[in-house]
C-alpha cells in the first residue's frame, strides 16, 4: 500500500467542512506527497474526490474500511 | 503560514473552498491593511464586508457623526447611533461580526496635509468619499504613494467605479482631469439617493478589494463601471492612461497635493 505523508481523519465531519480540512491538509504538503482522507460513508465520499479532483489533484486509491468509513489517498498537484 | 483555530477554518470554510482562494488566500486577507476613506453610504458596506472577509487591519476615515438622515443607506449605522462619530459606530459593527481584526479609526478631516500620512503603510484604499474635491485629492494621494485604489461614486440611480494600480493603471485624474466647477455639482433637490445603490456600488468595491489582495480575477483597472438601478443597466466602459496626465503621466506637474475648493452648495449628503 502506498505510504501517507500525512493523515486527516474527517469521520463525522459533514460537508462541505470536510473539503476545508482537505485543502488545508493539502495545503501543508508539498507538491507529489500523499494525504490520507478518511472520509464518512454517503455524502462526504460521494462529493469530496470530485472536489479534491477539480482543485487538481489525483486520487490513488479509495478503500473502505471496516467501520464502513473510506479511505482515499490523494497525490498533491 | 498561519495555523488557522478550528474556529477560523469554519469561519472562513466559504473562501477557503473556493478554488481561487483557498488557505493561502484567507492567510493574504489575515495579514492585509485596507484604509476605507468615508464611513458613509459605501464605505459601511465596504466597512461590513471586508471585516466579515476577515481583512485583518481596517482604518476607516471619516470626521462626521452619525445623522438620522443617513440611516437610509449608511448601513452600519443604527438608529442607538445618531450622534456618535461615524467611524466609532462602523468599528462597534465590524467588531461586533469579527472580533479578531484590528479596525483604525481616523476621526479626521482628510485634506492635502494630512492625507499622505494617513494612507500610507497601507496596502488598498477605497474611496467612498461624497464630494469630487475629495476625490481627486486621495486619486494623487494614492498615485503618490503608490498605493491601489477603488473610486466610487453613486448618485439617485447611478453608480461608478473603477480600481486604480497607480504606474500600471489608468487613474481618477487622467479619466475626470479636474473636479467639475460648482455650478455643475448637482443642488440639493437633485441629490436624492436609492439606499440601495450605495450597498450595490460598495459591495463591489468591496469584491475588488479581496480580489486585489488574494490576486484573484481580473480587476476593473482601465475600466470604469458604471450601472443604473432604474434600468438595471452595467457598462463597462475602457480607458487609457494619459501619457500627459498631470498626476501619474510621464512629466507630472502636481508634485505637491493641495485642496481644491469644495462647491459653493456644500452638499451633507454624505454618499
Amino acid at each position: 500500500m502506498t505510504k501517507a505523508d500525512a493523515v486527516k481523519d474527517c469521520r463525522h465531519v459533514g460537508c462541505p467542512m470536510n473539503m476545508v480540512y482537505a485543502k488545508v491538509a493539502l495545503s501543508k504538503l508539498q507538491s507529489g506527497q500523499i494525504l490520507e482522507l478518511i472520509l464518512d460513508d454517503g455524502p462526504p465520499i460521494n462529493n469530496v474526490p470530485g472536489s479534491v479532483q477539480k482543485e487538481g489533484h489525483t486520487i490513488l486509491e479509495k478503500n473502505r474500511l471496516d467501520d464502513g468509513a473510506w479511505q482515499l489517498l490523494i497525490k498533491k498537484a | 503560514m498561519i495555523d488557522f483555530s478550528e474556529e477560523q477554518l469554519e469561519r472562513y470554510s466559504r473562501h477557503i473552498l473556493l478554488h481561487d482562494v483557498g488557505v493561502e488566500g484567507q492567510e493574504k486577507l489575515l495579514q492585509a491593511r485596507v484604509l476605507i476613506v468615508g464611513a458613509g453610504g459605501l464605505g459601511c458596506p465596504i466597512g461590513l464586508y471586508l471585516a466579515a472577509a476577515g481583512v485583518g487591519t481596517i482604518g476607516i476615515v471619516d470626521s462626521d457623526t452619525v445623522d438620522l438622515s443617513n440611516l437610509q443607506r449608511q448601513i452600519a449605522h443604527f438608529t442607538k447611533d445618531i450622534g456618535m462619530s461615524k467611524v466609532e459606530s462602523a468599528k462597534e459593527k465590524m467588531l461586533a461580526i469579527n472580533p479578531e481584526l484590528t479596525v483604525i479609526t481616523h476621526q479626521v478631516h482628510l485634506q492635502a496635509s494630512n492625507i499622505r500620512e494617513i494612507i500610507r503603510g497601507y496596502d488598498f484604499v477605497l474611496d467612498g468619499t461624497d464630494n469630487f474635491p475629495t476625490k481627486f485629492l486621495v486619486n494623487d494621494a494614492c498615485v503618490m504613494e503608490n498605493i491601489p485604489l477603488s473610486h466610487g461614486g453613486i448618485l439617485r440611480f447611478d453608480g461608478q467605479t473603477m480600481t486604480i494600480v497607480p504606474g500600471r493603471s489608468t487613474c481618477y485624474r487622467c479619466t475626470f482631469k479636474a473636479p467639475p466647477p460648482p455650478d455643475a455639482v448637482p443642488t440639493c433637490s437633485q441629490a436624492g439617493v436609492l439606499g440601495a445603490v450605495a450597498g450595490m456600488l460598495g459591495t463591489i468595491q468591496a469584491a475588488e478589494a479581496l480580489k486585489y489582495i488574494t490576486g484573484v480575477g481580473t480587476l476593473l483597472t482601465d475600466t470604469l463601471l458604471t450601472f443604473n438601478a432604474k434600468t438595471m443597466d452595467f457598462r463597462k466602459i475602457k480607458l487609457h492612461r494619459q501619457a500627459n496626465c498631470p498626476i501619474c503621466g510621464e512629466k507630472p506637474t502636481i508634485t505637491e497635493l493641495f485642496d481644491a475648493e469644495q462647491a459653493a452648495c456644500d452638499l451633507k449628503c454624505s454618499f
